[in-house]
């Protein structure tokens, strides 16, 4: 089945959009669709971040795909936020430039979030809360008293809460969900609390489900089966970035770990805290963020690979161990979930500014590797490698995550546990007599406190430039040979890195470039592209420190590669990953999409920075007349 | 940056053999000539020929400064950290490899200025290992500044005029963060330094020693008041016998904290000894072990791999 995009796709039918589709679907007779952006706004304690978790959850059950994008005020308790949520069953790269169905639980979800609704889209508002405008008739209308409804169902003095379970049966109506597998989700969620808890979320969502169907303006839909692809006998799982990262580094073997809590991190180390002692391990919550990267490299001392993690300020604060870490040559995970800076910045929003900063910003020469996971499930893979990687180089390895990605839920295939994971343990078999802790010509590999050291020189680990014992030396010769040393073991893992992913056409006027999360939304603005005429390709960077080899032969088949990140483009005119292949590769046809309002890339803001570099070079004549006109139509 | 030569070391002793000064030996110490610092090197060397610990479990770790330069002095596994984290780096070694016997050594800005924090969330997770604090009351690497122990008055680069910020009193910060063992000793008191040291150690807990430890340099005579051959007062913490003498009754005993706060209290020079030890608080890595255990427990010590299945199973 080939995949319509979102624009020109009509999955609900409107009264006032006759033309987006057929005659309106009867109810018995439901519309069949292929997905949905479903857009939930309220406030924080109305629990709609459970309705999407549910609907996620479902759909991952239900072999669909899903994409989840949420918003948390950062406000301590209560404010705006919302939560969408696409669901279907074709590849979902993004969550959806623009909802198809918006519920507006207030006035303020009306007024803040109904510009987010495309026209033809159906709009559920609470008559106990909202007065939509009444000349707009842009959208399809659904009036339901959410409040009331939910009190007279629940009854007793639980006033309105369960809004939200009522919504979710509303919707389970709508698009015709596995109402079976949905109550056993709901029963799974609220089974540790009391019954009554489960008993009045089933009220709520019965009520909703029951909603009488001529007041839904016959809006009834079914998603489109289709043939699951996946690998066979695995079925699929449900969760967020974080929680996908914590199980990489589960995975991978890491058993220890310390951190300081900071938004959006302090989820990985909550979950470390509370699973690691099952395994055997810990994790530190430390008085600060140097205490933590330094205790965490202690861990790494004794032989077992740890994990430290913070957002961007945090990252500041662990620099100068990292520096040692570099210089001593010892193993360990860094957890970066950018979020919107300079400074405390926008803590609950999205950027990729980071991306220096994890790469270059420490004193002295520190070469490191830095990696970046592309979506949820890529977190769980991306802790693996991070965690091989930096057992095999003796480095640390920084994971670049995003606020974005650590909040968004999405359905993948559960990964094959049983070949990945990796138990190591401390290596503490004696050493021979030539055991040298920093040998020139060779990776370092730590004999952690406790090993016999046959020549009975016991080894230091060191910040100092050291010789190959790891004793201090100011020979200008070591440090040159000790610098160089450090370098080429990191250029030795470029050399042994896999082509980066590359889609569309393998030449043509633009290579699309794209890291971290932009992976979705660069793979479906391609996807547009392609379809105005201009052959591109997308290409997209999980190591972006070292780069892969090979890059200077692909992008010069491209006549403008544009490159599209969440930062600034700075004082020169090119976000930071742009500014980096610039400097590695002297390519002049290298540019830049990016920006900075706190929110992930849509695909349409893709495609039109695409268009604007386009545009200015001699390619328009590719493109026709008016290639503005043909992108932008997406 | 030194530039000595590593000295030849013995080949590695066989197991069991007891340990010498001569396998302790490493590097030849760079410290300036008359430095207090080579007396606990020595003292140090003696603590650990009569611990006769395994060899390849001692570690001995620092941060920076004069004195953080320790590690490179002992042949045994070790490190030399950033400045002022040597404590958290060392907790990480304690936590992660329980068995081993972990000696930090560090001065009075490691210890005091740049790592106050450390210190202060060590001792009050009473994470298992011994600290070291060489105490000048000045900085000697960086050639004579204001220290967090230089006395009000004390005339140095970064107050020609004299000090006037109020010194930190090392006993009282340790016994208010809840260090478990709080001991003070003198550079020039070789046998009280082992024995301090060597109680610290034995301690099951964050075990500290302050030593007073001259800078010939930058502070000639920082310590006279509590040095005999120097005219000063040598004053040893009565500490109780538990002999039942009426004398007895008026001894220090170590583990009253109240006692201890007082002795840190007095006027300078002060007490040497242990003012402070506490055994009944469980250190953080008897605590760790026991939530491990307990979660075990529940899980009925499933392999790895299991309960990692079962972590997706959940979230299918």
């Amino acid at each position: 089945m080939v995949r319509h995009p979102l624009s020109v796709t009509p999955f609900m039918v409107s009264p006032n959009h006759p033309e987006s589709g057929p005659a309106a679907a009867r109810a018995g007779n439901p519309q069949s669709l292929s997905d949905v952006v479903i857009r939930l706004a309220g406030n924080s304690q109305d629990g709609i971040q459970s309705i999407g978790g549910f609907l996620s959850r479902l759909a991952g059950r239900s072999d669909q795909e899903v994409m989840t994008y949420m918003t948390i005020p950062s406000t301590i308790s209560g404010g705006p936020s919302i939560f969408q949520v696409r669901m279907g069953n074709g590849d979902i790269l993004s969550a959806g430039d623009r909802a198809d169905m918006l519920v507006a639980f207030y006035q303020h979800s009306y007024d803040a979030h109904v510009g987010s609704l495309r026209p033809g889209g159906v709009l559920i508002y609470d008559t106990d809360h909202v007065k939509p405008a009444a000349d707009d008739h842009r959208f399809t209308q659904v009036p339901i008293p959410i409040t009331s409804a939910t009190v007279e169902a629940v009854g007793g003095t639980s006033k309105d809460k369960g809004k939200n379970m009522f919504v979710l049966g509303l919707l389970a109506r709508i698009f015709d969900l596995d109402v079976e597998k949905l109550t056993a989700l709901v029963k799974e969620r609220f089974g540790g609390k009391n019954e009554d808890v489960v008993r009045n979320a089933m009220l709520a969502f019965d009520s909703g489900y029951a909603w009488p169907q001529n007041n839904l303006r016959d809006l009834f839909y079914r998603f489109e089966a289709v043939e699951r692809t996946g690998p066979a006998g695995r079925p699929q799982v449900t969760m967020d970035g974080n929680m996908a990262l914590t199980y990489g580094l589960l995975a991978g073997g890491v058993r220890h770990g310390a951190g300081y809590p900071i938004t959006p991190w302090s989820s990985i180390m909550e979950q470390l805290r509370t699973e690691l002692p099952k395994y055997g391990g810990l994790f530190v919550q430390c008085e600060d963020e140097i205490a933590s990267i330094s205790t965490a490299l202690g861990f790494s001392y004794t032989g077992h690979l740890a994990v430290t993690g913070s957002a961007g300020p945090g990252l500041s604060l662990k620099m100068e161990a990292l520096s040692w870490a570099v210089m001593a040559e010892m193993p360990l995970i860094v957890v970066n979930v950018q979020r919107g800076g300079p400074s405390t910045g926008m803590p609950t929003n999205v950027e990729q500014s980071d991306l220096m900063q994890a790469i270059y910003g420490s004193h002295g020469d520190t070469p490191r590797v830095v990696l970046a996971p592309k979506n949820v499930e890529d977190c769980f893979y991306v802790a693996l490698e991070a965690t091989r990687i930096a057992r095999e180089y003796s480095t640390p390895v920084l994971i670049l995550t995003d606020q974005g990605l650590s909040s968004r839920i999405e359905a993948f295939d559960e990964p094959d546990l049983g070949s990945l994971m990796v138990e190591p343990k401390p290596d503490l078999s004696d050493r021979g007599a030539d055991y040298q802790p920093y040998p020139l010509g060779r990776i370092t590999h730590h004999a952690p406190p406790g090993t016999r050291i046959g020549s009975g020189k016991y080894p230091i680990v060191t910040g100092l430039e050291h010789d190959e014992l790891g004793h201090p030396t100011g020979s200008p010769k070591l440090h040159q040979q000790m610098t160089a040393k450090r370098r080429e073991k990191i250029k030795q893992l470029a050399r042994s890195l896999p082509a980066p992913e590359q889609t569309g056409d393998s030449s043509g006027e633009v290579l699309l470039v794209t890291w971290g999360s932009n992976w979705g939304p660069g793979r479906e603005a391609l996807t547009r592209i392609r379809r105005a005429g201009v052959r591109s390709g997308h290409l997209h960077l999980r190591h972006l420190h070292p780069l892969p080899t090979g890059l200077g032969e692909i992008f010069s088949r491209y006549h403008k590669i544009v490159v599209a990140e969440l930062n600034d483009e700075g004082l020169y005119g090119f976000g930071q990953l742009a500014m980096m292949l610039r400097a590695a590769l002297a390519n002049p046809n290298i540019v830049s999409v990016t920006k900075t309002d706190g929110l992930t890339f849509k695909v349409s803001e893709i495609v039109a920075g695409v268009a604007r570099h386009i545009e200015s070079t001699a390619l328009d004549a590719t493109l026709g007349a008016a290639p503005q006109s043909v992108l932008s139509r997406s | 940056m030194s530039s000595s030569a590593p000295t030849l070391a013995a080949p590695a002793a066989p197991a069991g053999a007891p340990l010498t000064k001569k396998a302790l030996t490493a590097d030849h110490p760079t410290w300036c000539p008359g430095c207090g610092d080579f007396a606990v090197l020595a003292a140090f060397y003696r603590v650990l020929e009569k611990l006769n610990y395994p060899h390849e479990k001692i570690v001995t770790f620092a941060g920076i400064g004069c004195s953080s330069r320790f590690p490179y002095f002992v042949n045994t596994h070790g490190g030399h950290y950033i400045h002022g984290r040597a404590l958290p780096f060392a907790a990480g070694i304690s936590l992660g490899s329980d068995d081993l016997h972990v000696f930090v050594f560090g001065g009075d800005g490691d210890g005091f200025s740049i790592g106050g924090n450390h210190l202060v969330h060590t001792a009050r997770k009473n994470v298992n290992l011994t600290y070291v604090i060489m105490d000048n009351s000045v900085y000697g690497l960086t050639k004579k500044q204001t220290s967090p122990t230089s006395p009000i008055g004390f005339k140095t680069k970064t107050d020609p005029t004299g000090a006037f910020d109020q010194p930190i009193n090392p006993m009282r910060a340790l016994l208010n963060s809840g260090a478990t063992f709080v001991a003070r000793s003198h550079a020039t008191q070789v046998n009280h330094m082992i024995d301090m040291m060597l109680r610290a150690a034995k301690h099951d807990g964050f075990s500290v020693v302050e030593i007073l430890s001259e800078c010939v340099e930058f502070y000639e005579g920082a310590f006279d008041a509590a040095n005999p051959r120097k005219g000063g007062a040598w004053k040893l913490v009565d500490e109780k016998k538990h002999d039942g003498t009426p004398e007895d009754a008026a001894r220090h005993d170590p583990s009253d904290e109240l006692g201890a706060m007082k002795l840190a209290l007095e006027a300078w020079p002060g007490s040497f000894g242990v003012f402070y030890e506490n055994n009944q608080r469980p250190t953080k890595n008897k605590l760790e072990a026991g939530l491990i255990a307990r979660t075990r427990e529940k899980t009925k010590g499933a392999a790895d791999l299991d309960l990692l299945k079962a972590s997706f199973a959940r979230l299918r």
